[in-house]
């Protein structure tokens, strides 16, 4: 059998494009892997093979007549279940929309397609993106391709395992608190949240509004540039969306390092992680210091009420966001005979999970008149002073380093019965969330067992170049690639 | 009439009003057309008003612009900076189960605040003979905001227990939606129908909501007696409504103070058929709005001093400001003046007939006297202005022909009873009334030479005139009779009078 699957996309681009390989033979190699791996992963909620050849065949065509084609061409990208795209279901891996076909294309979508890449299917991912472990799906868990009886990381589990089990090159996910970043360390790929209004939310389905981005997950940074600069951009019809002035680019070992990089190294956070995650971490860190970079150890100051003010404002506007699933304009099947619409209402909305149950509970209560002022006022209140803190931090450096987890993957069910527990496992991540700061996890090294674990840079407000020159750097210095023979 | 309410009431009454913003093409956060009406249901929809999955709110930037305006005209302050709000609660006609509004108890983030409406200035109350006092009261707005119109439900019967169905048309929802909040400053209800009837005025000067369209504004009302529990009257479809809910909440009320029983702080539906007020489900009023800011629209910038001159200056005359211009400048009193201003229609009909005729005192006296008068004869119809709006788009007035009449009486001096023959020839026949003055004689009679001709045969008939002209003026006015006895009253006196003169001078 080929293994092409193991390419990255950046190789094959150019193999379709010199006309080397057809995108039709390649994608037949992808959907071939696809039905051979994931039903050991459970990465896929919807495959949409058909119109991927199809499309492929245009593409196929287009380079034949001589056309032009983009900067994606041929490559089939994997999306979250939350992302719409036109004529395929959008389940959010929720009962609640089992039956729900997206009438139109996310901005992120159009692009992709108008840069010649493929849709290949919908992602498997936690309920309505709730949740650090991709267990909360009734599609079944997504497991973690290293050890298949562990978590893959959520919520973008799909996406993440979907790539590290090299069934795809490139997909999608979306990013509230560490749903890109943490599948990305769980499962040793790499994953970018963008700055906050730099890649367009139209056709994301609303999780927390103010803190999430779709982001992309790949196996190499080389891979991440052009999706990269394919999703990112000002868009109509997203109002939080910005100018961003250039586009990303993978620059030469001698241009990264013509600039001394100020980097801040939270060794605090670091301490406090896994023995393995810190050891391996602090190892990285001691080869970087043979470039010509300012390393120096610094310090957050208030980190105490990062999670609450994080899950305070989350849940707040999640448990506004989901109101409008009743059921009446789209959803599932259920009889309305008998029920006036508040009953009904009710009735259709039991079909949500437990643990998005919890969080739209919760954030109605933290909204309710009198207790506005306790809870949501006040988690705004620790967001700004974060967020203040970061901008001073970044005065002084251009990026900073952390672990994205403080933990490795854990086994399936583990974990589940503590949310309280789970929560606490995202301080790390949520910080690029509640700052709108971009962030990058990286692939770190294995603990003794096998199980990965990712380092997290975050930089200033779209300094994304920088994320990505220093994973360049790292993806020099550190290549994983004989790891995946194992997979 | 025997609720006439009398101070020792207390009565308090304050106002919201719901006004679309009918004039702008798309809704307020999608490319839908505002203008939903005269669609299949739910034809007018895409993902983002249907609240789809992932459809994100795009502000309509003119939005704020019109209800900016609005704001202005009932002088409110505007913030250099506006945001959203989300009012979340379930109901089956707003498609995201929350409504993207403004609210101001966490931070000012309406587009106006602290505004006044003054009756002295207002241009309706002076033909509203009846309510002319001088202690009107000064109307505080508390606010206005800017939000989205809910979609619309149709129930199959109104008891909603026995439906079978019920259907919804969101062909309506995220019209641009401008809601006025006042103090309870209202201590009258005619002073209510007066103030809705001068609202509907300002935006039809101002461009931006036709009122005459079916449900463009709304109006809830509260009503509070003695310093008692405030009562909100809600679902008053028509504003002829408004004024008979208030009385009738009045009565309720007193009646329920009579007997000792304490008014309870709710909110009481309009019913249209029975004309009384009933209780509204009591959950309805204790609903939480679990109001925060909208993540997704971020929070806009006016520009301050800027935005305010720019509009401004873009901006329709008030009607308070042209009923200034008439009476100071134009020299029009102030009753004629109010009746111009009351309807824009009838107040640009003027503006329009003095481009042909500046001679703003006898044009309004045409438009006032002798166009309304036989637009009111003509439809048995209380209602002047409505009766104006309906037949000034159709009818047979037009603008040059006030000014032609004005004309004709200015400058030809044709007396009155003439002119109104030649308007009413004019309307029955389209001519021109110059053509028809000529034709009626009237106007050779200005021809100097005719006239100069029947002075000089008066002059030889009776040479003793020529001679007791010269000590005794009255002379010439004894001449002008008999010319104007000659003439049949066709002569102009003013030009016969002169020539009398010049010529009995010249010819002694």
């Amino acid at each position: 059998m080929s293994q092409l699957f193991r390419e990255p996309a950046n190789v094959i681009i150019n193999r379709i494009k010199r006309g080397e390989l057809t995108a039709e033979e390649y994608i037949s190699v992808i959907i071939d892997r696809i039905n051979n791996m994931d039903t050991k992963i459970n990465s896929f909620i919807t495959k949409n093979f058909e119109n991927a050849i199809k499309r492929s065949r245009e593409i196929d065509k287009k380079i034949q007549k001589g056309e032009k084609t983009g900067v994606l061409t041929g490559i089939p990208v994997g999306i979250k279940d939350n992302i719409s795209v036109k004529g395929l279901k959008n389940t959010c891996a929720s009962r609640m929309l089992s039956n729900y076909i997206s009438t139109y294309d996310a901005t992120v979508i159009e692009h992709i397609k108008s840069e010649d890449g493929i849709i290949i299917g919908k992602l498997n991912m936690d309920e309505f993106g709730m949740g650090s472990t991709s267990e909360l799906s009734p599609y079944g868990p997504v497991r973690n391709p290293w050890n298949h009886e562990y978590v893959a990381g959520g919520s973008s589990g799909g996406s993440a395992a979907a790539v590290s089990s090299l069934q795809i090159p490139i997909s999608l996910g979306s990013d509230t608190g560490g749903s890109i970043r943490c599948p990305a360390s769980f499962c040793s790929v790499i994953g970018l949240k963008p700055t906050y209004g730099s890649v367009s939310r139209n056709g994301l389905i609303s999780y927390s509004n103010s803190m999430e981005q779709i982001g992309p997950i790949a196996r190499t940074i080389f891979d991440i540039v052009p999706i990269l600069n394919t999703i990112s951009g000002e868009d109509r019809m997203d109002n939080t969306t910005v100018v961003l002035k250039s586009q990303y680019r993978i620059k030469s070992l001698e241009e990264i390092l013509s600039s001394k990089l100020r980097i801040g190294i939270l060794s605090e956070l670091i301490e406090t992680s896994e023995a393995q995650i810190m050891n391996g971490i602090q190892e990285k860190i001691k080869v970087l210091e043979k470039f010509p970079f300012d390393l120096e150890d610094t310090r957050l100051g208030i980190l105490d009420f990062a999670v609450a003010a994080y899950y305070i404002i989350a849940m707040a506007e999640a448990s506004s966001n989901l109101s409008r699933f009743d059921n009446i304009r789209y959803g599932y099947y259920s009889n309305p005979e008998g029920y006036d619409w508040r009953s009904y209402f009710a009735k259709s909305r039991s079909l949500f999970g437990d643990e998005v149950k919890r969080r739209i509970l919760l954030g109605s209560y933290v909204l309710s008149a009198g207790y506005f002022g306790k809870y949501y006022a006040k988690a705004q209140i620790v967001r700004s002073r974060i967020r203040n803190e970061f901008e001073k931090l970044f005065m002084k450096y251009d990026v900073l380093i952390l672990p994205t987890m403080p933990v490795l993957p854990f086994k399936l069910g583990e974990r589940i019965s503590n949310p309280v527990d789970l929560y606490n496992l995202d301080l790390f991540t949520i910080l690029a969330n509640l700052t709108g700061f971009p962030a990058i996890s990286i692939p770190a090294g294995f603990s003794q067992e096998g199980f990965p674990f990712g380092i997290q840079f975050i930089a200033n407000a779209f300094d994304e170049q920088k994320l990505i020159d220093l994973a360049v750097l790292f993806e020099k210095e550190f290549d994983y690639k004989e790891r995946f023979e194992s997979i | 009439m025997n609720t006439k309410p009398v101070n020792e009431d207390l009565l308090k009454i304050g106002l919201e009003i719901h006004c679309q913003l009918t004039n702008l093409n798309t809704k307020l956060f999608c490319d839908c057309l505002c203008n939903y009406r005269n669609h299949l249901p739910n034809e007018n929809t895409c993902p983002i008003c249907l609240g789809l999955p992932g459809s994100l709110p795009l502000l309509n930037k003119r939005a704020i612009e019109f209800a900016a305006m609005i704001c202005l005209a009932f002088k409110c302050k505007i913030p250099e900076r506006i945001s959203f709000y989300r009012k979340n609660y379930f109901y089956p006609d707003l498609p995201k189960n929350f409504q993207i509004t403004q609210y101001n108890s966490y931070e000012t983030s309406s587009i106006g605040y602290n505004g006044l409406y003054d009756f002295a200035n207002d241009s309706s109350h002076g033909k509203d003979k009846s309510n002319i006092n001088n202690n009107k009261p000064t109307i505080r707005i508390t606010r206005i905001q800017l939000e989205e119109d809910p979609g619309k439900v149709t129930y199959e019967e109104d008891k909603s227990s026995v439906n079978n169905y019920t259907l919804i048309d969101y062909n309506r929802a995220g019209v641009p939606l401008v809601e006025i909040v006042t103090e309870p400053d209202f201590s009258n209800p005619s002073d209510v129908r007066i103030f809705l009837n001068e609202i509907i005025n300002i935006f039809e000067y101002i461009g931006v909501c036709d009122p005459t369209l079916e449900g463009s504004v709304r109006c809830d009302v509260n009503v509070s007696l003695r310093n008692g529990k405030k009562v909100e009257i809600k679902n008053i479809s028509s504003f002829k409504d408004v004024e008979k809910s208030i009385l009738y909440e009045i009565t309720r009320q007193k009646t329920l103070i009579m007997h000792d029983i304490a008014v309870q702080s709710e909110t009481r539906h309009w019913d249209e058929k029975r004309k009384i007020t009933i209780p509204a489900r009591s959950k309805e009023e204790e609903e939480d709005y679990k109001y925060f800011p909208e993540p997704d629209i971020p929070k806009i910038n006016l520009g301050g001093e800027l935005f305010i001159s720019r509009l401004k200056s873009i901006m329709h005359e008030l009607p308070a400001e042209r009923l200034n211009r008439y009476t100071n400048l134009f020299g029009i009193t102030d009753h004629s003046a109010r009746i111009l201003v009351n309807s824009k229609r009838i107040s640009d009909f003027f503006e329009e007939s003095l481009k042909f005729y500046q001679s703003p005192v006898e044009v309004s006296n045409w438009i006032i006297n002798e166009m309304l008068t036989k637009l009111n004869e003509s439809e048995k119809h209380e209602n002047i202005d409505k009766i104006s709006i309906e037949k000034l788009s159709s009818s047979s007035f037009y603008p040059k022909l006030i000014a032609t009449m004005a004309r004709l009486v200015d400058e030809k001096s044709i007396n009155r009873s003439k002119a109104r023959e030649i308007f009413d020839i004019s309307l029955r026949t389209g001519e021109d009334p110059l053509e028809i003055a000529k034709k009626l004689d009237i106007n050779k009679i200005s021809d100097t030479e005719q006239i100069i001709v029947l002075i000089k045969k008066i002059a030889e008939d009776q040479p003793h005139l020529s001679e007791q002209a010269k000590n005794n003026p009255n002379v010439y006015n004894f001449i002008l009779g008999l010319i104007m006895k000659e003439t049949k009253g066709k002569a102009d006196p003013k030009v016969t009078l002169e020539l009398i003169r010049e010529t009995l001078n010249t010819s002694s």
